[in-house]
């Protein structure tokens, strides 16, 4: 067994004491949709619990309540976080209840949903809050036995005397267990005796769903509350000067209108830069505001330059001309090879910017008093929001409380938290609670767009058609999308890796897995024309050069370990029947590192009516210990889905600072129709510790798209969307 | 404000509101039936889907002047315990990942499967492309509403 230290801080001991009723450690419950309903079995309601170590919560029927601490986006971690701390705890999952924990950054480590970490990060301190609890519970029914624990076993909640097979349940022994003390050192489970971990278990809040129960923070409501909407500058680099309030204050069902200002001292990654005033209505009901929306004439100011794509496609090419370059990476002699080399082929790939459009709009609540700030809503940072909001309000950061409803959509939008200080600042101007919604158009139009790209890319062969010469530079507006220290790095002698940053005033941000979702599929069709023009396999290309890495690794400060990439190559070749050949059926490939974790994806593609259409995926997924399987793997088609769909069909374009797409009329979105009929996903089985699922799909399958296009109409595509994109043939 | 009379789910409501307020948000704001969704206003995503007389439509298109007697059935109303068949097929096969848009799926599909019991995938491609999931979880809603057909 592994023996790890626990790391309870004081706070947590404190926070080990008899709850009885079970409302009252649950300040926060503010939904009845907060609580899970697991197996749709209707447990019976315990008379009395007891809090074990602020993860878990166990009543005398032996019904468990199990805290998940991180924001709900889709990625299912109410689902899967609790399924590790019942795994350590050693109970049946059929007993136990998922509540969402509220921001508590005394106890809870990394309570935000970014960057694939959700589960990677909180791995060993759930495994410890469950191995902790049935170390407590052991010791209290060894006490009340007066017997070593040593000579108590465990299985689902039950605890057993192996002389005399004496058994005492979890509820039965929990009021005991809150006298214990919390253990210095406990033991983990190996992953060979895991019952719950790797199998599949089905969403907690998957009935609640299905029946439309109040889940979103768009659902959220509290007697009392006005609804607020805002009207942003209509284009990036303007600024309201003044609108017509009194007209809009008259207005049927409008109770106020105003301007409101949520520029912060010292801002941080997640504040608003774009629309730091706004104007406000608050009124009774979402539509009369709509109504009043649409009246409001206001004069604008411009502050700075109205940019359109045409201009940012210059920016771009003009970037990559004549930018400051910054060398992120060489190995070797990269000119002097590329002057050698027996073939050389230089290509440029672009990705305009896009929305987020999560199908739950940007909303929060907020109820601010003169002494205190109460935040409820949709939030991936609620930490960040947190500080903002104190700053905002020149409040202490204790007198701001943020809670987690489940989120329509995260995509990373909700990492940024301007609506949630917006929603603060219009409460304090009304004193009264607030619920601040956008409309769809607000949304796509005032966003944190993923930044638009372009990369040349560079490759020499020699005479035998080896990969001698290899580079990359890269721009966006603003962020370069290059990773100098991800593959084809440490497989090529020569090397160069080089980035150059651009400049925009339009607000961008992270964007489900930031850079890979264009350097990948960049990068990724530009080595399969390589391997074209090597006259080789693009899979044993692959293959080749990861068997140098793993070899003779050019270089030390390589991000990814080749064995782990070539294995999932080899994996979907395998599984795809890699290199079977069907009549109008064309296929691509294309594999990924990101977010510690490895994916490979092939695509079969026909062509119906003139219009590709994907038959069938195979992803192979090596992402350490999968948690929860089948929701993994849902996941996992989510990304291969989100990222066809985006390569494909989606576009944010701006004409004198504003979009051009406000709505799904003209934003377009992959649709049903669109979608693959078919996506299979193999996982490498491992005993790693888990690494990140959320994102890791998305990137390859860009790549993979591009190359069975290629295949189905001989033409390269190499400027997003794809299907927007008319190439210049011959 | 006009007061309209409702029969929604096989219950009667009597709302004041403006004659040209969208039904979506009559269910939302007036009536607590949050389980239908707003996601574009514009009848693009098809998140607000309820049935009306028994056909899909678009709650954020339908003011609630024209609804007169006609029966409006919400998600909350499609079964009694969450047991209609679709429901019972989205469980089967988790589909869900943020779930905000399935309500307006499970809606359009059941309206769907009312009027053909064994659609084929070209028939569920039509009827369930004006229903937008951004998680994309396209695939299990086909693999459910096929489910749900036999049971």
């Amino acid at each position: 067994m592994t023996k790890i230290k626990t790391q309870y801080n004081r706070r947590s001991f404190l926070k080990v004491s008899v709850a009885a009723g079970g409302g009252m450690l649950i300040g926060f419950s503010w939904l009845t949709g907060s609580a899970s309903v697991v197996n749709s079995q209707q447990v019976s309601v315990p008379n009395e619990w007891f809090d074990i170590n602020g993860y878990i919560k166990i009543a005398n029927t032996g019904m468990v309540t199990i805290y998940s601490p991180n924001p709900e986006i889709g990625q299912n971690v109410r689902t899967s976080m609790p399924m590790i701390v019942a795994e350590e705890l050693d109970v049946d999952w059929k007993n136990v209840v998922v509540e969402q924990a509220p921001l508590n950054t005394g106890f809870y480590q990394n309570q935000f949903a970014g960057g694939s970490l959700s589960i990677r990060l909180s791995w060993n301190a759930l495994r410890m809050a469950g191995a902790t609890g049935r170390r407590m519970l052991l010791e209290a029914a060894a006490k009340e036995w007066q017997l070593p624990v040593s000579n108590l076993s465990v299985s689902n909640g039950i605890i057993k005397d192996k002389n005399s097979n004496k058994i005492i349940t979890y509820g039965e022994i929990a009021t005991k267990a809150v006298g214990i003390e919390i253990p210095k050192e406990i033991e983990l489970k190996e992953p060979k005796d895991f019952k719950l971990i790797s199998t599949s278990v089905k969403n907690v809040d998957g009935l609640k769903i299905v029946t439309g129960k109040p889940l979103f923070g768009l659902d959220f409501k509290r007697d009392g509350m006005q609804f607020a909407m805002i009207q942003h500058p209509p284009a990036f680099g303007m600024k309201v000067k003044d609108f017509n309030e009194e007209e809009i204050k008259g207005m049927p069902g409008v109770k106020d209108a105003f301007i409101i200002d949520i520029s912060i001292p010292e801002p941080g990654a997640f504040d608003e830069k774009g629309f730091l005033q706004l104007i406000v209505i608050v009124g009774e009901s979402t539509w009369q505001l709509m109504k009043a929306k649409k009246a409001i004439k206001a004069n604008w100011e411009v502050v700075s330059a109205l940019e359109s794509s045409k201009t940012h496609v210059e920016q771009l090419e003009e970037a990559l001309e004549r930018g400051k370059v910054q060398q992120e990476r060489k190995d070797g002699n990269p000119d002097a090879a590329f002057k050698n080399a027996a073939k050389v082929i230089e290509r440029t790939y672009s990705a305009p910017f896009i929305a987020h459009n999560t199908m739950e709009p940007m909303n929060f609540f907020a109820n601010v008093t003169e002494n205190e700030a109460e935040l409820i809503g949709p939030i991936q940072t609620p930490k960040a929001l947190e500080e903002s909001v104190a700053k905002l309000l020149d409040m202490p950061v204790e007198k701001v409380t943020v809670n987690m409803t489940r989120m329509g959509g995260g995509f990373g939008r909700r990492l940024y938290v301007h609506f949630g200080l917006e929603a603060a600042a219009i409460s304090k101007k009304i004193g009264s609670p607030v619920k601040l919604i956008y409309t769809r158009e607000d949304d796509m139009s005032q966003g944190t767009y993923k930044p638009a790209y372009s990369s040349i890319y560079k490759a020499g062969l020699d005479e035998n058609n080896n990969l001698i010469a290899f580079s990359v530079r890269g721009t966006g507006l603003p962020e370069s999308p290059v990773f100098p220290n991800r593959f084809p790095a440490g497989t090529v002698e020569n090397y160069s890796a080089e980035k150059i940053e651009g400049k925009t005033n339009i607000t961008t941000g992270a964007w489900r897995a930031p850079s890979s979702n264009f350097t990948a599929g960049a990068e990724q069709s530009f080595i399969d024309e390589v391997a074209e023009l090597a006259g080789k396999d693009p899979i044993d290309f692959r293959l080749e050069l990861f068997d140098r890495a793993i070899k003779n690794p050019v270089g030390e400060k390589n991000d990814y370990d080749a064995e782990r990439y070539s294995g999932v190559l080899k994996l979907v070749k395998e599984k795809s029947n890699w290199g079977e050949t069907k009549p109008g059926v064309y296929r691509g490939v294309a594999a990924y590192f990101c977010h510690s974790t490895y994916v490979a994806e092939v695509i079969d593609l026909v062509m119906e009516n003139g219009e590709p259409k994907v038959k069938k995926v195979w992803c192979a997924v090596d992402c350490g210990i999968v948690v929860n399987i089948d929701a993994a793997k849902n996941m996992i088609q989510g990304g291969v889905i989100d990222g066809i769909g985006h390569a494909m069909y989606s576009q944010l374009t701006f004409t004198e600072g504003a979009t051009n797409e406000m709505n799904f009329d003209r934003y377009k979105l992959i649709r049903h129709s669109q979608a693959p009929e078919d996506i299979e996903v193999f996982f490498v089985k491992s005993e790693i510790a888990p690494t990140g699922l959320g994102e890791p799909g998305l990137p390859p399958a860009v790549g993979a798209i591009a190359n069975a296009l290629y295949k189905a109409t001989d033409v390269r595509y190499y400027h997003q969307p794809f299907m927007f994109y008319k190439p210049i043939v011959g | 404000m006009p007061t309209y009379k409702l029969s929604i789910n096989n219950k009667k409501y009597s709302v004041d509101v403006d004659e040209d307020t969208p039904l979506l948000w009559v269910l939302r704001d007036h009536l607590d039936l949050v389980g239908t969704k707003y996601g574009c206003g514009i009848g693009q995503c098809g998140a607000c889907t309820v049935h009306f007389n028994g056909t899909a439509v678009r709650s954020c298109l339908l003011a609630v002047s024209v609804i007169g007697n006609s029966k409006i059935t919400t998600i909350e109303g499609l079964s009694a315990n969450g047991d209609h068949p679709v429901q019972k097929a989205w469980l089967e096969h988790d589909v869900p990942q943020c779930g905000y848009c399935q309500c307006g799926q499970i809606m359009n599909a059941a309206a769907l499967l009312k009027t053909n019991p064994n659609p084929s995938d070209e028939d569920i491609n039509v009827a369930m492309n004006g229903n937008i999931c951004r998680c994309g979880t396209y695939i299990r809603i086909k693999q459910a509403i096929k489910t749900a057909s036999k049971l």
